[in-house]
This record gives structure tokens, sequence and C-alpha cells, in this order.
């Protein structure tokens, strides 16, 4: 194999990527991808970064938050605020990252002492959590109560999604095969063994949640920048259970799991928006379903990759060599 | 003072409702260790199944509550048979998944049937709208009613639960599941008997509201169903007089900081309690503490 083919395989996955963005780019300037199907390409960015968040905490770390509903509420708030007050690109990047740390804050003040607790005390806990956080946001007078703020100016597109979307997936899954990762994984698998292993397992479960909450406020910020308006109602409970609905059903330790799955809830969704009983109840019975005949969900903690197309392609000539 | 009074009245009555469903609660989770998120459901199948007793079938309060715990058994058993008990074995986590989607369903499918509008109860006549006046704090007869009947039902539990045979297989399934199965228990039996219970008592604060509060809703499980499960855990879960003791508490707390003017704050009080319990002693306050062993 030649240097430039080899090159050519280590660069594939940046060019399939860039690929990817100019494509839908152009399609968005043709207008072939119109207002309504952007406001969809919007969700499924948005709820990309929700689903691997949650991810990292639920399906690798194995501890079971419901509360990822606040996180996206504490980045939407920060961001919407200080939008309002400085309608520049530069407030646009400061509400995102002033959202994503506040909400990593708040994350790691909760995870710290909730963590201690085990799976199904954490899951109310982290719920009691976001409750507690839609009520502040009800009631404060720079979060205009139950009204919300409205008339956000519109700073996230195509390029700031994609941007945040791809740098998720790349800082979570790194962190993923780190040490670091590597000790969350040991934590779900079990935890007194990785205790007894010397793993800080407050520690990693700590730093996991507070990623992931810096993640669903990233998420949070570019929903209010896109949406023109945050209300509380917005990330309620189902809000969360939206987004556990996307992990499960993607798998609960595979990251193109999520990815693939919120693509199609997301289109799912798009169907049936005029019937949201009937969505909500579909939404029901494949949580019930998916844990009855496949609790590991559709993809278990397998990953998609392009190695499968690098090995049918080794596959073949090999075949035609052994001939 | 006299207000300080009537708001110990009023979270009294509250606290009942609460203690109803959060013995439903700590019983499940006592002997099968699963947070049943439909339990708060099936308390607004009681407010619906009752609200139709009375107004499409003219019934009294009475016979309306019984068909109402009757029928919320059978849907109880029924979850637990479709939902529960294929996933025994299975990860804590996948059926307290199954359990959040048993909760949707049934809140939208509710929803599906009825309309997701508010409905309110028929209004009360006779003895039941009568006031007792005692100086300036009053008591109504509706408040009485749900006091008596939750008296009436925690008694009935706790002879089931003491004296009878079931009831001593249900306190050894939750002390040793296996040790009880080799004593010759049949623990899949026993489970299904404490969602009966459990759901006849959900029902019966159902229908409890409804009288209470008049007006009913498909979503109106979830908020009552959080809070039993604060009162569970602070009580100390699994402890079914910690149950009662933590739903009067959160009722009395409740009703105390929306009578002082918090209103808006009163579901963040009772999360607030709940984290706070969880960190300080998460075993609650009936509770021991039992070290986990390998």
């Amino acid at each position: 194999m030649n240097k430039w083919t080899a090159l050519a395989q280590k660069m594939s996955k940046w060019i399939i990527l860039a690929l990817t963005f100019i494509i839908i780019q152009l399609l968005i300037q043709v207008n072939i991808i119109n207002d309504y199907l952007q406001a969809t390409l919007a969700t499924i960015c948005i709820n990309i970064i929700l689903a691997v968040s949650l991810n990292l905490i639920t399906g690798f770390t194995g501890q079971f938050s419901l509360g990822h509903a606040g996180f996206m509420s504490i980045g939407a708030y920060t961001c919407a605020i200080i939008l309002l007050r400085m309608p520049t690109t530069w407030g646009f990047l400061a509400g995102i990252f002033g959202g994503a740390l506040l909400a990593a804050v708040v994350g790691f003040l909760v995870g710290l002492p909730t963590l201690r607790l085990r799976g199904d005390y954490l899951a109310i806990a982290t719920l009691g959590m976001s409750e507690i956080i839609r009520i502040l946001f009800l009631n404060m007078e720079i979060t205009n109560g139950a009204a919300g703020l409205s008339g956000i100016p519109r700073f996230t597109n195509w390029f700031y999604l994609f941007v945040f979307m791809i740098g998720t997936i790349i800082v979570i899954t790194n962190f993923l095969k780190s040490s670091h990762g590597r000790a969350c994984i040991s934590i779900r698998e079990d935890e007194i063994a990785a205790e007894a292993m010397g793993i800080n397992t407050t520690r990693y479960k700590v730093t996991a949640f507070t990623i992931g909450a810096f993640c669903a406020g990233i998420a949070g910020a570019l929903y209010a920048a896109y949406f023109y308006f945050v209300k509380p109602s917005t990330f309620g409970f189902l809000k969360s259970i939206d987004v556990l609905v996307i992990v499960v059903l993607g798998g609960m330790g595979s990251i193109s799991g999520s990815i693939l799955s919120a693509i199609l809830l997301a289109l799912i969704s798009t169907i049936l928006q005029d019937f949201s009983e009937l969505r909500m109840i579909l939404y029901a019975l494949m949580l019930i379903i998916i844990m009855l005949f496949r609790p590991q969900g559709l993809m278990g903690s397998k990953e998609v990759s392009l190695k499968i197309f690098k090995n049918l392609l080794s596959y073949m000539p090999s075949r035609k060599e052994g001939q | 003072m006299e207000q300080l009074i009537q708001q110990v009245v009023n979270g009294i009555s509250l606290g009942s409702i609460y203690a109803l469903i959060a013995l439903g609660y700590t019983m499940v989770y006592g002997i099968i260790k699963l947070i049943n998120f439909a339990h708060g459901d099936i308390y607004m199948l009681g407010a619906y199944i009752g609200y139709f007793c009375m107004t499409t079938l003219h019934l009294g309060f009475l016979p309306s509550l019984l068909i109402a715990m009757v029928l919320c058994t059978l849907v109880g058993i029924t979850i637990e048979k479709i939902a529960y008990k294929p996933l025994r074995n299975a990860a804590r986590i996948a059926v307290l998944i199954t359990a959040i989607g048993v909760s949707l369903f049934i809140e939208y499918g509710t929803m599906f049937f009825v309309g997701a509008g508010v409905r309110s109860y028929p209004a009360m006549t006779g003895l039941m709208v009568q006031k007792i006046s005692l100086g300036s704090t009053v008591i109504t007869m509706q408040q009485i009613l749900i006091v008596a009947v939750t008296v009436v039902l925690m008694t009935i539990l706790q002879f089931i639960v003491k004296k009878t045979r079931i009831g001593k297989a249900m306190r050894a399934v939750s002390l040793d599941n296996d040790a009880a199965q080799l004593m010759g228990i049949n623990v899949d039996t026993t489970i299904s008997f404490t969602f009966a219970l459990g759901s006849a008592l959900a029902g019966a604060a159902g229908i409890l509201v409804g009288v209470y509060y008049n007006s009913i809703n498909p979503l109106m499980g979830i908020m009552p169903g959080l809070k039993a499960f604060v009162a569970a855990v602070l009580g100390g879960i699994g402890i079914i007089p910690g149950a009662m003791i933590g739903g009067y508490l959160i009722g009395i707390v409740e009703v105390f900081v929306s009578g002082y003017g918090y209103s808006m704050y009163r579901d963040a009080v009772v999360f607030a309690i709940l984290i706070l319990i969880l960190i300080i002693k998460p075993a609650g306050i009936m509770g021991r503490n039992t070290r986990e062993k390998v």
C-alpha cells in the first residue's frame, strides 16, 4: 500500500465529515432543505448532543439520571439572557460557554452528594433536582416566570450546530478511550469490583456527570439561540424522558447508536407531530418493548464505524488472491 | 395560632392521600426493589374510575370507592404480569425504564381515550357539604371522610401484613427472596398480591382526591406520585409505618409552605427535602443502615 492511500485512509473520517457538512450547507443554500426541514435538522443535532452526553452518564458510567432537561434549561436560559443583552456573535459564544459552564458547575454540585446513592435513588434525586431548577426559573424575575424569554436573536446555524455536535462526540469518545473513561465503564460493570481495584468511584461518577451536564448546557444554549424563545415548561420531566428514549433505543453504551436513534426518532416525531398523544403512546410502547425484548437497544454496545467498509474492501481482494 | 391549627388540619388531609400512595410505593420497593413509576398513574386511574362511577353510573361514594379499588387492583396486577414479571432477573435499570414506559403509556393512553381536558367531580350534597367549626378552625366533612377512609384502609393493611399467611409471605419475600422461595413460598403470587394491595390503596387515594379537590386530569398522577415516593423515602423505603409518617409529614410541610405565601415553591421544597434526606440519612426516618456486602 503506498503512502497516499494510507494517508487517505487515515483522513477518510475527516473527509466524510467535511463532505457531509458541505453537502448539507449547499442544500440549505439552494433551499432544498427549507426552513421546516432546517428546524428538524437543528432538533436532530441538539438531540444528538443531549443523547450522547446522557449516554456517557447512563450508558457508559451506569448512573441513571433523569435530570438532563434541567442542565439543558440552565444552558438555554444563560444563553438567552446573555444574547438579549448582547446580540452579537461574541455574545452567542459567551452564552454557549457560560451556559455550559454553569450547567457543569450545577452538575458538579448536585452530583457530589447524590452520586453516592445507588441507581434508583439517583434517578429520583436527579429528577428532583431538575424539577427544582424548573421551579426556580418559573419564579425568578430575570427569567420572566412562566411566560419565559422571547425574542432571542437567532445565531445558531448549521455551522455552529455541526461544530458543537461533532465536538461533543469527539470529546466524549476520546474521554471514553482514556483511562478515565475505562474507569467509568468499569463502574458500570461492577461498582464494588471497581472500588476494590482502587478506582475512586465517586470521583469518576462526578466527572462523567459534570461532562454530561456541560454538553447538555451547550445543547440548551444552541436550542435557545435557534428557536427564539425559552420557557420553563419546555424543560420538564418529559424532555428528560425524550432524551432517555433516544439513548435506550440506540443502545446504552453505543455513541453511534445514540446518533442513529436521534435521527430516527426526530423523523418519527416529525411525521407524528399532529398526533402528539399518539407519539407519546408510541414512545411509551417503544420503551417497554425494547426493555422486554432487546434490553441492550438497537445497537447494544457496538459502534458503527468506517471499519465496516474497510473490512469489506480488504475482504474482497483477498478472496480473489486466494482463488 | 388558629391559622396554625387550620394548616395542620389541611396538612393531615393532604398527607393522608400521600400516605395512601406512598404505601404502595414502599411495599413494591420493599419486595422487588423497583420504583414503580406507574403507581402515580394508577392513582389517576382511580380518580377517573370514581368520576365515571359517580357521573355516568350515578353511584354513591362508597360503591364508587369499592369499584375504583377493585379495578385499580386488576390494572396493577396486569401491569405486573405483562411488564415487570418478564424482567424479574434483568438489570434494575431495565425495569426502571420499563416502569417509566408503563407510566407514560397509562398517562397518554388515558388522554387519548378521555381527552386531555380537566374534568370536575360532581358536587357533593347532603352530609358531605357540612362543615364543623371549632373556633376559627374549619373542618370540612370531606376532610373527615379522607382521614376516616385512610385510617380504615391502613388498619386493614396492617392486619393483612401482620396477621395473615399472605402477609407473612410478603414480609418473608421482602426480607430474602431466595430464602422465601426455598421455604416453599410462591414468590410470584406474593409479588402480585403486593401490587394488588398497593394499587387498591392508590385507587382509593385517587377517588378521595377527586372528592377533595374536585378537578382531575390525565397527568394529575405525576406530581403526587413523585411526592408520595419522596414520602416513602423520608419514612424509610420498604417500611410500612414509615410511609404513613412520611406521607403525613410531606402533606403538612407542603400545606405550610403554601399557607405562608410560598405556594409557587411547594414542589421545590418537597424535592429539596428528598435530596437532603438522601444526603443525610438515605435509610429514612425509620430505616436502619445496612452495609452492602459482596
